[in-house]
């Protein structure tokens, strides 16, 4: 906390509050441009201002921390190593909404970090950061932290007010949306927590500093999680616009593909975005760089390109089996899958049943097109966006990798054996740039 | 507020009341255009947009925002905009989407029709006659589950069941205690007690009736007879738990079953108790009104009223 | 089973947590408190939910039992039979996989001699298979009780099997 606060930390809590109207840090972070970075990437401001404002009803501000998407790991380090800083713009976001009780929704599993939220939040109502009446303003705010009980569903944000209100993660039809009717029916915003952290820089040293960061219409910085077949997993805060080539390769981030090996595919944001193929991470169709951002990134649509997702930047190298991976998400969203509405539920276990027959040699030709066929339908069809996220794997491993799958039906023994390998995915880099 | 939204399904215009969805401006309609619904039940609240068979395509929002929307709609939780064009019959999209639907909910169900006291009235039946296929792509075992006595009048076969959570809501707003529900997570969701508790209260045979499968049904019938073999009649008595309006389930002079009333859709709007259900099962307990209409459940209609089925009207 | 002769009820201290948490829901919405508190009773007693736990859960909040069953069963979290000292959850999924997570599931299968969901005889350690903990950059990731033990080699899941014999005190979440 010390350090926090020598550091400049809530900084911004007195600047919002002693010389700021709610509308006015709406206003800032509306120009900040700032987009939610759990996933979605929906303006921030944007989605504030939709929110409800009924006379004499509660509104709400909770924090999605229930982060478990595959290949995501960013907001469990965030909370860990400063936890001031999301509970600065908790305060600063819920002042903003007029939210006078909050909530941070933290995964079960991470019961340690819940502990290091509480501690830190003790120690900021003792400074008068929480509580009645901070720094004199008359502004109110009280703030918990929820434990989740172990379900991927409940980063969705209506199966997360479920979740929260203790019941299960079964996500809501939508409309209504919770900017009308959220948490126990009142008005409520759900936003991540490298948005909310992002907030109390953007009070501080305004809107229109934080747009000039990045590039277009993905303004500020991002963490990225990259995990995989690389030298140095982790953690970085990167400008949005970086060349993806030079995230993969230079030393400053993943330093490049561990064992001297090649790149053979990526899924740039989370495991739930469609995998993409060295050659189209890296170019274009039309043979531009691609960079890291939510444009670039998602151009050529989903015939040839993908998403910035939630950052979860899993990089795969030439030895990886790209049936067996696609076998093992589909395996993880059936796990995940709420069972609420049918296509989810009954689809997601058939694609893994007809991935597992695949990848150990029992496959037929035609449960290629099944696969593509039973994505297809339910892709759209559902409730929430879980049923999205379980198609665009598998639909985009066949779109890229049909050959790999083919070869696992034709050659059943060998596919036991070894891998299919790089094939005709070849990243275009010499091999020496990914040793250097 | 007199002022009424226009909506347009399948080229068939309308004006409903603000608030309406879309699939009950459909049934408001009528005829073949209304999306088959399976979780959607008009008397439980908050029922509905979980099987997704009622998915419809909004190629219009509304007078103020033409903009269609970008996926299917679940018909039935989804309400009419003043100027919205809805798509159903006529979008191939819609027809291909859930065709998907009823192949998902068949590829874990048994398809034990021939011993099944639902077959007959079982909206399943119906739906896989009118979208399904004739053969299944599905090459694995099925989920199976024990089949469990929920008290001593209703029996649970959880293999049939398409988790619609209508008896859930009906335990939920009928009765005083819930003690049923939905147990685990995903394709191994079940209703379940957990712990073997009977249900025992006077509103929970409505269970049997909302199930749209066989899932929930009457041990007090088990294996008695088909539905179809068995004539509708539509009778009263003075309850005082209920409205005590019923459908007794003739065959011969002998009262097989007792029912709620059901409509065209499947639907029951008063619901009865317990005693109506099962305790008075002779005509002299009854004042008889006639014979039941029966209008969609054509397996039934058809061994009885030959001439009154009513012909599937195209409106368009 | 201990817990049979042992009455369900929670010490004054951690009563008094649990009202604690219902206080931070507006007045009426004590079913919030639902997980929070199944996680105090799971780890109060013996990392596991029996029926008996739950109806008591059920009791505090004042809800139906099975309202607490159907909330119990649907997260993973929540043990519903019996567990060893030391549940061994094992991340299997995608990025853990590329860096070897199976490896390490098989290499555990095979020295404890059980598969996943199965309990040591001596009722030391319970194999469970998880899906992402959201550690993806330093697998393959295994979580014990609250910790996370990452990049972990078989070898380093041997030392930890040792260590966690040595010490012989359950492990629980919270």
């Amino acid at each position: 906390m010390e350090v926090y606060r020598k550091q400049g930390g809530y900084a911004a809590v007195e600047k919002a509050l002693k010389t700021m109207t709610p509308d006015e840090v709406l206003e800032e972070v509306k120009k900040s441009g700032l987009r939610g970075r759990g996933g979605a990437g929906f303006p921030t401001g944007l989605k504030w201002s939709f929110l409800a404002k009924p006379e004499g009803v509660p509104r709400y501000l909770v924090c999605n921390a229930d982060e478990s998407e595959p290949g995501t790991f960013k907001d469990r380090d965030l909370m860990v190593r400063n936890p001031h800083s999301l509970i600065e713009g908790m305060i600063v976001s819920s002042f903003a909404l007029g939210a006078n009780t909050s909530y941070i929704y933290v995964r079960g599993e991470l019961f340690y970090v819940i502990r290091i939220l509480e501690k830190a939040i003790s120690e900021a109502r003792e400074k008068g950061f929480l509580g009645k009446n901070i720094l004199g303003s008359g502004y109110d705010l009280e703030l918990y932290v929820q434990p989740g009980g172990g379900a991927y569903i409940c980063g969705e944000e209506t199966a997360l007010i479920e979740s929260l209100e203790g019941k299960r993660g079964n996500p809501r039809i939508k409309p209504p949306f919770p900017a009308v009717s959220g948490v126990w029916g009142c008005p409520t915003v759900v936003n991540n927590v490298e948005t909310i952290a992002a907030t109390s820089w953007i009070v501080q040293h305004g809107g229109d500093e934080y747009a000039k960061i990045g590039i277009g219409r993905s303004t500020g910085t991002k963490l990225i999680s990259a995990c995989g077949n690389i030298n140095k997993p982790g953690i970085y805060e990167i400008e949005l616009g970086l060349p993806v080539e030079e995230f993969i390769y230079s030393d400053e981030y993943c330093g490049g593909i561990a064992g001297g090996k090649r790149l053979k595919a990526v899924v740039a944001g989370g495991s739930s975005v469609p995998v993409l193929p060295a050659n189209l991470i890296l170019k274009t169709m039309a043979g531009e760089s691609r960079l890291m951002s939510y444009e670039s990134l998602a151009e050529g649509g989903f015939v040839s390109g993908t998403m910035l997702g939630s950052g979860g930047f899993i990089v795969m190298d030439e030895d990886a089996c790209i049936v067996r991976n696609t076998w093992n998400f589909t395996r993880f969203y059936h796990h995940e899958s709420c069972g609420q509405c049918s296509p989810c539920r009954e689809g997601t276990g058939w694609m893994e049943k007809v991935l597992h027959r695949i990848e150990y040699g029992h496959g037929k030709m035609s449960d290629i097109d099944l696969l593509v066929d039973v994505a297809a339908k339910i892709e759209g069809n559902t409730i929430c966006p879980l049923g999205d996220a379980a198609a665009w794997p598998v639909g985009s491993a066949i779109r890229h990798f049909r050959d790999e799958f083919e070869w696992h039906v034709r050659e059943p023994r060998l596919s036991q054996e070894r891998n299919y390998g790089l094939a005709g995915y070849a990243d275009p880099l010499p091999v020496q740039a990914a040793e250097a | 507020m007199s002022e009424k939204y226009k909506i347009t399904i399948d080229g068939v215009s309308t004006e409903v009341e603000p608030g309406t969805t879309i699939l009950n401006a459909a049934r408001q309609i009528g005829g073949d255009l209304v999306p088959p619904a399976m979780c959607y039940y008009s008397s439980l609240e908050g029922s509905g947009g979980k099987c997704r068979t009622c998915l419809v395509k909004v190629s219009k929002g509304s007078e103020k925002d033409p903009r269609p929307m970008p996926k299917l709609m679940a018909s039935c939780r989804t309400t009419v905009m003043d100027g919205m064009e809805v798509q159903n019959l006529t979008s191939p999209e819609v027809q291909e989407a859930r065709k998907g639907v009823v192949e998902f909910l068949l590829i874990n169900h048994p398809l034990d029709c021939p011993v099944c006291d639902q077959a007959g009235e079982c909206k399943l039946q119906d739906l896989s006659y009118e979208h399904g296929t004739e053969a299944t792509r599905y090459e694995f075992n099925r989920r199976t589950f024990e089949r469990i006595d929920i008290g001593d009048k209703i029996q649970l076969h959880m293999n049939r069941c398409i988790l619609c959570y209508r008896c859930v809501y009906v335990a939920n707003q009928l009765t005083d205690q819930r003690v049923h529900g939905i147990v685990g997570r995903g394709d191994m969701a079940e209703i379940s007690t957990y712990v073997e508790k009977a249900i025992d209260n006077d509103f929970s045979g409505n269970m049997i009736d909302v199930c749209p499968v066989g899932a929930l049904t009457d041990k007090t019938f088990r294996f008695k007879n088909r539905v179809w073999f068995t004539k509708p009649v539509w009778a009263h008595r003075d309850c005082d738990k209920c409205c005590g309006r019923v459908t007794l389930w003739y065959k011969g002079d002998d009262v097989l079953r007792v029912t709620g009333r059901k409509d065209e859709y499947g639907e029951v709007h008063e619901f009865i108790c317990n005693t109506c259900r099962y305790d008075k099962k002779r005509t002299k307990d009854w004042v008889i009104e006639g014979p039941a209409k029966v209008e969609r459940q054509s397996v039934i209609s058809a061994n009885h009223y030959d001439s009154k089925v009513v012909p599937v009207i195209d409106k368009r | 089973m201990d817990i049979d002769t042992r009455e369900i009820r929670f010490s004054a201290e951690r009563l008094a947590e649990v009202y604690e948490i219902i206080g931070r829901y507006p007045e009426g919405r004590q079913k919030s408190a639902l997980l929070p508190v199944l996680h105090i009773a799971q780890a109060e007693f013996d990392n596991w939910l029996s029926p008996e736990v739950m109806d008591y859960v059920a009791d505090l909040l004042g809800i139906q039992p099975i309202e607490v069953y159907e909330v119990a069963s649907f997260y993973t979290m929540f043990n519903l039979k019996p567990v060893g000292k030391y549940v061994l959850e094992v991340c299997r999924t995608g990025p853990c996989c590329l860096v070897g997570a199976e490896k390490l599931q098989s290499h555990l299968e095979t020295k404890l001699g059980i598969k996943p969901g199965e309990t040591t005889p001596d009722g030391m350690f319970t194999l469970k298979t998880v899906e992402c903990l959201a550690a993806c950059g330093f697998g393959p990731v295994m979580q014990v009780g609250a910790t996370y033990y990452e990049r972990l080699t078989p070898e380093k899941a041997d030392e930890l099997l040792e260590q966690f014999r040595k010490e012989n005190k359950r492990a629980t979440y919270c």
